[in-house]
């Protein structure tokens, strides 16, 4: 009777034991590969964290995918497993009219609303990411004439746009520089693929990771529509204890950036 | 001779051409768009209309705090439904392409006598729940399908429909743990989709009938069981076999040389005396 008892505490412990084991390991491993945050989704991809716990990683929207850019992630590529993604530099995304990959979805994890304008599917509501262009690596910002990825992109003139610039240096030339507006960009990394550098000098972005938010506190004066933005604005007071020292001595005064100084 | 082979193996070689038959369907489904069965295992469409899908998944989205849409749970009531009357774990000899994987390393651990000389597994076929609450507990916490994460089944069936990458890595894995480390290791013992099926199929239809008037207790049918638990009552007792763990892979009944197992449906009239017993 003891020993049976015994047994069975020493039993439960040991396999408690082995879950919290197993449990660390395994949520170690998923807390890795959810860190993976430059994975470009397909189009109508709700946001990364409800995004990973919609799909069922069906394959559905790669199977329906005319184009192949669509793929699951496969063990060993430290992505999260199963799931779809594109990489624009082999496969861009063409932007389909009908949009086959979304509708297809059975979990609702590419959400059909945030491609839709009144219940009509519209691609070019799409935010798979931003294209960012490299300034430095662009010849088109050396004053070499490349349009490639202006004339790549689906939305020409409003997603990437040219921008004149006289050419000091030559003194008789322009520069044609691409800009992009992120606004309107899509993300479709028809860009990317069509760049002509050797790494590509414009590149897709998932657009959390790339693009900035301005908040409440600044907003375009000049624009009506911008004053909008403050209708769910709330004000903070904070308030900051005025120091004794004369203004003069803030210049020595370390003693907030240097812990030891 | 051939209809001795026949008789030894008919379920063992309709349950292949089944899985393969999925497997091919899916994979026909990706490379040629056949409309027939589009998807994996996972989450598919038959004909472009009916969904299924995988209510383990399912349950691992619920609790991770996904909204589950119409479509998956229609599909995961179809799949629970139809798996609840056929045995749950019918899905594991029948469907699951993980199941060639494994039956090969325990066709192989017996080839190679290994069996003989580990004759206790030092391990128990509980672990499968454990793993099948922590998988639960951890979608819930990360809020993400915790074991689809990892689902070396999920791997190997996408690995087979969708290319293979370096998703043959899993399946050496499994292969060589079932070989070497543990008799029937992954599908008998950890795998918490297969302790999942278990408890859907508790109260299943189809179930193997011991016949013990006719059994001659050569014991061939534990040894080629998978879950040679479920088959305690051999050469001891007439009765179904009652336990969600049985796979219905038919094993027994075919290597059964006397008659004494069989499918039947399961007699509903019958099983409160069976549970008595238990």
């Amino acid at each position: 009777m003891e020993k049976s008892r015994r047994n069975f505490i020493l039993g439960s412990v040991r396999a408690a034991g082995i879950a919290a084991l197993g449990g660390l390991v395994w949520s170690a491993y998923i807390d890795e590969v959810r860190a993976n945050t430059l994975l470009l989704r397909p189009p109508g991809a709700l946001d990364e964290p409800d995004f990973l716990n919609a799909c069922i990683k069906c394959g559905m929207c790669v199977e329906a995918c005319p184009f192949d850019t669509l793929s699951l992630a496969g063990p060993g590529s430290n992505k999260p497993l199963g799931t779809p993604f594109f990489t624009p530099r082999d496969i861009a995304c063409y932007m389909c009219d009908d949009i086959p990959c979304v509708p297809v979805c059975p979990t609702g994890a590419l959400d059909i609303t945030k491609v839709s304008t009144k219940g009509e599917l519209d691609i070019n509501k799409a935010q798979m990411g931003a294209a960012i262009v490299d300034t430095k690596n662009c010849i088109a910002f050396w004053g070499i004439q490349c349009d490639a990825c202006y004339r790549a992109c689906p939305l020409m003139d409003k997603a990437i746009y040219l921008e004149y610039e006289k050419n000091k240096r030559t003194g008789k030339h322009a520069f044609l520089k691409p800009i992009v507006d992120t606004d309107i960009c899509t993300g479709c990394g028809l860009c990317e693929h069509a760049c002509v550098t050797k790494e590509a000098a414009i590149r897709i972005l998932p657009r959390e990771v790339v693009l900035g938010a301005v908040g409440d506190h600044y907003i375009k004066g000049w624009d009506k529509k911008d004053e909008s933005r403050l209708q769910n604005a709330h004000s903070t007071t904070t308030t900051t204890k005025i120091s004794k020292e004369k203004a003069v001595d803030s210049l020595n005064d370390m003693g907030s950036l240097l812990d030891d100084f | 001779m051939i209809s001795k082979l026949w008789s030894n193996y008919r379920f063992l070689i309709a349950r292949r051409i089944v899985q393969v038959s999925v497997m091919l369907l899916y994979m026909a489904g990706n490379y040629w768009g056949w409309t027939f069965i589009q998807g994996n295992l996972s989450s598919s469409l038959v004909m472009g209309v009916v969904p299924l899908s995988d209510p383990f998944a399912a349950l691992q989205m619920f609790s991770a705090g996904a909204m589950l849409s119409t479509n998956i749970i229609i599909g995961a009531l179809i799949i629970t439904v139809f798996y609840g009357l056929v045995g749950g774990r019918v899905f594991c000899s029948w469907v699951c392409p993980v199941n060639i994987i494994t039956d090969s390393a325990n066709y192989l651990r017996n080839k190679l006598k290994f069996n003989q000389v580990a004759k206790k597994q030092p391990a128990s076929r509980n672990i499968r729940y454990w793993v099948l609450a922590l998988s639960l507990i951890l979608s819930y916490i990360l809020s993400i399908t915790a074991f689809e994460f990892i689902s070396p089944i999920s791997i190997t069936h996408r690995a087979i429909i969708f290319g293979l990458g370096m998703g043959w890595s899993a399946m050496l894995v499994i292969f060589l743990f079932d070989l070497f480390i543990l008799k029937n290791g992954w599908c008998g013992h950890i795998c918490p989709l297969g302790g999942f099926y278990s408890l859907v199929g508790a109260k299943s239809l189809i179930r193997v009938d011991h016949n013990e008037q006719n059994c001659t207790a050569c014991m061939e049918c534990k040894v080629v069981c998978p879950e040679s638990q479920v088959l305690f009552m051999v050469s001891k007792e007439s009765m179904q076999v009652l336990d969600g763990e049985c796979t219905n892979c038919g094993r027994c009944v075919e290597v059964c040389n006397d008659d004494a197992l069989n499918f039947s449906i399961r007699n509903l009239i019958k099983d409160k005396k069976n549970e008595k017993i238990n």
